[in-house]
C-alpha cells in the first residue's frame, strides 16, 4: 500500500473549464418588481449586486424603501382575491408555466446564480436550479388537491404573504417559498437577500413571461432594514423567514399580539455521527458533501462531526486526504468543488469564529491552496481536540469548517448531538438499520439523514425542532403553513 | 394551390410505441360526413384489431411495465404533463368536439400532479407495538386493461387512462367502436409526449371481440371496464377471476368534474399496498 504521501503525489491537474456566461441576458439594472412590471423605487436606491468571487458587480438592483414596500403589500392586497377565486387547476397551471421557464431557462439561471452568489456551478447548475424548477412543478400539482393533503379538512388561503429568503440558495428558497404559497391561493411579497438579488428578479421575470396576473407576486430586493420593515406592515397575514437565529427571534417577537402566522426556518449545529460499523469510505464523502457543499453556507450542514472513538483517528485522516483534494477556485469553473464565500461581512464572521478555535485550545488544520487575488475565499478546514463548550462546537461558523467531537456509546453521541440549541438535521453513518432508526427516533432534529446527507426533494419536508424554527416546507406539510384549515370539507375536490 | 391534393391519414393501431395494422389484415369503414369532427367526406379505414393484436399489446405494456413503474414520481408527473402539453398543441388536429379534448388535457394535468402525492395520501407509517418501523405504501399494479366507452370519444379513454399511468402502469385500451377515430388520434399524440414505447397501447375494433380477450389474459392485471354494458361486465367479471385479475367497474366520464370528482378512488384501484418492516434498535 501506498504511503499517505505517495498517494497525495498521485495527483493530475484539470484544465480550467469555465462555464460560458455568454448566454445571460442581465440588463444594467434591475427596479423594484410590484405589481407585475419593473418600476422605479418611491424612496428606495439603486445599488450594486457584487461577484464575491470577482467584487465585480453583476448588475445594480433596486433596493426598496419603507414606501415601496407598502406599494408592494397592496399590489397583492389587491390581486390575492382574483388569484384565489380562480380554479386550483388554473392556478396550478400558472405554477407549471413557470416549472417549465426556469428548466428552459436553467443554464442561464445557474450562470447568474454562480456569478452572485460565488457557489460552483456544477451545484448551481445540478442543485438549485433543477430543485427550484421541481418545486413549482409539485406545487403546481397541489393548486387543486389541497384538501387532500390536509386530510380532508375544508381550506382557505391565509392572504398576503411576506417571504423573507436568505443569501445561501436565492432562487431555491424563492421558490421554496413561492410555490406554495401560490399553489394555497395566496398572493406574495418576496425579499430576497441583501448580497443575492438577481436570480429572484429573473424569477420575476419568468412570472412575467408566464403572464401571472399582476401583484400576485411582488419581489423587493433589500438588506436587514427591508426584511424588518416588511414583517411590520399591517397588511400582511402571514411572514415565511429563512435565515438567522437571531434574525428568526427578532421577526417572532415583532410579530407577538398580532397572530400572525409564522415559519420559520432558521439555524443549525447538525451533528454527522459515524459509528465504529459504517462504511468509512463512503461516511467521508459524506461528511464532505455535508460540510463543503456550498462552502457550508447551508443551514443544515453537519459542522459538527461526531465520531466513534474506535475510528475516529481513520476516519480524520481519510477526511483530511479527501480535503486536499477539494478544488477551490472560479465558482463557474465546471470542477470547482468550493466556491467563494458570499460576502465579505461571512468571510470576516468565519475567520472570527476560526480564530476563537485556536485561541480555545483546538487543532486547526486548513488545507493549503492558492487563494484568488481578489474576492472572499475561505480553505476548508477541520479542528480537532474540540470541546463542547468550544465557540466552534456550539456557535453556527456558516462556512467551510467543520469541527471534530468523538464518542464511546451509542448514548453518549445521542446525547452529544442533542446537546444545542438547535434541532435542524443530523446525519448518521452506520452499516447497521436496525441502530440508525433507533438513533435516528431519539435525535432532536427535523431532517435525519442516513448514509446520506444534504438530500432535498420537494415531495419531503424540511424544516427544524428547537431553536431552528418551526414550519415545514416541502411536500404535503409545506401546504399547512399557508392555509387555514377547518373541520371537515364536504367535497375535497370542489372549489380548492 | 387550390389544385393540391392532401394528404389523407392512414389509421392504424398504436402497441409497443410503433404504428402497426391489424396482423389480421381485417378493417373497418367509418364513413364520412357533414360535421367537424366526422372523417372526409369520402370516409376511412380504421384497423379491425384481432385476438393477437390483444397479446400483442398485452405483451408490449408488460415489457414496458418494469420501466415505467422504475421512473421516479417526478419524471412520470413531467411526462404526464408533456402529454397534456402535446395534446393543447394537437387539440385542432384530434376528432373530437373542443370541449371534450380540452377536459381530457386538463384530466391529463390534474393527474400528472398526482404522481408524487397519492402515495403519502394513500399510504404512511403503522404505528405498530413493537420496536419496528413499519410502513405501508402504494405500488403500481402492473399492467391495466382498458375498455373505453363510446362517448365522450376521446375523455372516455382519457379519464381512465391517465390515472392507470399516474399510478405508474402501463395501459392497453379498447377504444369505443362507434367513434374510435378521436383514441387513435391520441396514438400520434403519446407517440410525441415521452411515453415510453409500449407503456399506452391503443386498439380499434370489436369491443365484444376484443374485451373478453383482454379480460381473460392472463398477464392483465387489472382492467377498468367504462363500456357501460352490462353484458359484457357479467362476462368480464368471470374471465377475470381465471388469473385474479381486479376489475373495476366505472361509469363513463363525461367532464373533467367526472374524471377528477374522486381521483384518489381511481388512483387506489390501481395499485397493490405493500408493507415493509424494519427493527429498530435491537
Amino acid at each position: 500500500m501506498a504511503t499517505q504521501e505517495q498517494r497525495t503525489s498521485i495527483v493530475w491537474d484539470y484544465a480550467p473549464a469555465p462555464e460560458s456566461p455568454e448566454h445571460v441576458r442581465l440588463r444594467d439594472s434591475y427596479g423594484l418588481f410590484i405589481d407585475g412590471d419593473f418600476v422605479d423605487p418611491v424612496d428606495g436606491a439603486r445599488v450594486p449586486s457584487t461577484n464575491p468571487a470577482t467584487e465585480e458587480t453583476v448588475a445594480e438592483v433596486t433596493f426598496a424603501g419603507p414606501g415601496d414596500i407598502r406599494r408592494a403589500v397592496q399590489a397583492a392586497r389587491r390581486a390575492q382575491p382574483g388569484w384565489t377565486a380562480l380554479s386550483g387547476l388554473e392556478r396550478g397551471k400558472y405554477l407549471f408555466r413557470v416549472a417549465r421557464l426556469i428548466q428552459e431557462r436553467a443554464r442561464e439561471l445557474a450562470v447568474v446564480e454562480s456569478m452572485d452568489g460565488g457557489k460552483p456551478i456544477r451545484e448551481s447548475r445540478d442543485v438549485d436550479v433543477p430543485l427550484a424548477a421541481a418545486h413549482f412543478f409539485h406545487y403546481a400539482g397541489w393548486a387543486d388537491k389541497l384538501s387532500y393533503g390536509m386530510g380532508g379538512r375544508a381550506v382557505e388561503p391565509l392572504g398576503v404573504a411576506a417571504q423573507i429568503v436568505p443569501w445561501n440558495f436565492p432562487l431555491l428558497m424563492a421558490a421554496w417559498k413561492l410555490a406554495p404559497a401560490l399553489a394555497c391561493g395566496n398572493a406574495a411579497v418576496l425579499k430576497p437577500a441583501e448580497t443575492t438579488p438577481v436570480t429572484a428578479l429573473l424569477l420575476a421575470e419568468i412570472l412575467q413571461e408566464a403572464e401571472l396576473p399582476p401583484g400576485v407576486v411582488s419581489v423587493i430586493p433589500g438588506d436587514g432594514a427591508a426584511g424588518a420593515a416588511l414583517v411590520r406592515e399591517p397588511d400582511i397575514d402571514k411572514v415565511a423567514f429563512t435565515g438567522s437565529t437571531a434574525v428568526g427571534k427578532n421577526i417572532q417577537s415583532a410579530l407577538a399580539g398580532r397572530r400572525i402566522p409564522l415559519t420559520l426556518e432558521l439555524g443549525g449545529k447538525s451533528a454527522n455521527i459515524v459509528f465504529e460499523d459504517a462504511a468509512l469510505d463512503q461516511a467521508v464523502e459524506g461528511i464532505v458533501n455535508g460540510i463543503f457543499f456550498n462552502q457550508g453556507h447551508v443551514c443544515c450542514a453537519g459542522s459538527r462531526l461526531l465520531i466513534q472513538e474506535s475510528v475516529a483517528d481513520t476516519v480524520v485522516e481519510k477526511l483530511w486526504a479527501r480535503m486536499a483534494r477539494l478544488r477551490l477556485g472560479d465558482p463557474l469553473d465546471k470542477n470547482t468543488d468550493v466556491g467563494a464565500i458570499n460576502s465579505r461581512e461571512q468571510l470576516e464572521r468565519i475567520e472570527g469564529l476560526v480564530a476563537s478555535g485556536e485561541e480555545e485550545g483546538a487543532v486547526r488544520r486548513t488545507v493549503v491552496c492558492e487563494l484568488p487575488s481578489r474576492g472572499y475565499w475561505f480553505a476548508p478546514t477541520l479542528f480537532t481536540d474540540v470541546a463542547p463548550a468550544h465557540r466552534i462546537a456550539a456557535e453556527e461558523i456558516f462556512g467551510p469548517v467543520v469541527s471534530v467531537l468523538t464518542f464511546r456509546t451509542q448514548a453518549e453521541a445521542i446525547e452529544k448531538a442533542n446537546s444545542t440549541p438547535y434541532g435542524l438535521a443530523a446525519g448518521i453513518w452506520t452499516d447497521k438499520g436496525s441502530k440508525a432508526f433507533e438513533v435516528a427516533s431519539a435525535l432532536q432534529a427535523g431532517v435525519i439523514w442516513q448514509n446520506t446527507y444534504n438530500k432535498f426533494d420537494p415531495s419531503a419536508a424540511f424544516g427544524g425542532y428547537k431553536e431552528s424554527g418551526f414550519g415545514r416546507e416541502g411536500g404535503m406539510s409545506g401546504l399547512r403553513p399557508y392555509l387555514r384549515v377547518s373541520a371537515a370539507a364536504p367535497d375535497p375536490g370542489s372549489a380548492l | 394551390m387550390s389544385s393540391r391534393l392532401p394528404i389523407r391519414k392512414t389509421y392504424k393501431l398504436f402497441i409497443g410505441g410503433a404504428f402497426v395494422r391489424s396482423e389480421s389484415g381485417r378493417y373497418d369503414r367509418i364513413e364520412g360526413g357533414a360535421s367537424a369532427t366526422a372523417p372526409s367526406a369520402g370516409g376511412v379505414n380504421i384497423p379491425r384489431a384481432s385476438r393477437k393484436d390483444v397479446r400483442d399489446a398485452v405483451a408490449a405494456a408488460r415489457k414496458a411495465r418494469g420501466g415505467w413503474a422504475a421512473r421516479t414520481a417526478y419524471n412520470r408527473g413531467q411526462i404526464l404533463y408533456r402529454f397534456a402539453e402535446a395534446l393543447e398543441s394537437r387539440a385542432a388536429d384530434i376528432g373530437a368536439e373542443r370541449l371534450d379534448v380540452e377536459a381530457s388535457i386538463d384530466v391529463l394535468v390534474h393527474y400528472a400532479g398526482w404522481t408524487d402525492k397519492f402515495q403519502p395520501v394513500l399510504g404512511g407509517i403503522n404505528p405498530v407495538a413493537m420496536p419496528y418501523l413499519s410502513f405501508s405504501l402504494p405500488e403500481p399494479t402492473g399492467v391495466v386493461g382498458i375498455v373505453a366507452p363510446d362517448a365522450p370519444p376521446l375523455l372516455g379513454v382519457i379519464a381512465e387512462l391517465a390515472p392507470a399511468l399516474a399510478a405508474g402502469n402501463t395501459v392497453v385500451a379498447v377504444l369505443s367502436g362507434e367513434r374510435p377515430l378521436p383514441g387513435l388520434d391520441l396514438g400520434e399524440v403519446v407517440g410525441i409526449a415521452d411515453l415510453p414505447g409500449g407503456v399506452v397501447n391503443l386498439l380499434s375494433g370489436r369491443r365484444s371481440e376484443l374485451a373478453p380477450v383482454l379480460a381473460g389474459h392472463h398477464a392483465l392485471d387489472a382492467i377498468v371496464d367504462a363500456s357501460g354494458d352490462p353484458a359484457l361486465a357479467a362476462d368480464i367479471d368471470k374471465l377475470a377471476a381465471e388469473s385474479v385479475t381486479r376489475v373495476h367497474q366505472a361509469t363513463p366520464a363525461e367532464s373533467y368534474e367526472a374524471a377528477t370528482g374522486d381521483p384518489l378512488s381511481r388512483l387506489e384501484a390501481l395499485t397493490e399496498l405493500k408493507t415493509a418492516w424494519h427493527p429498530v434498535g435491537a
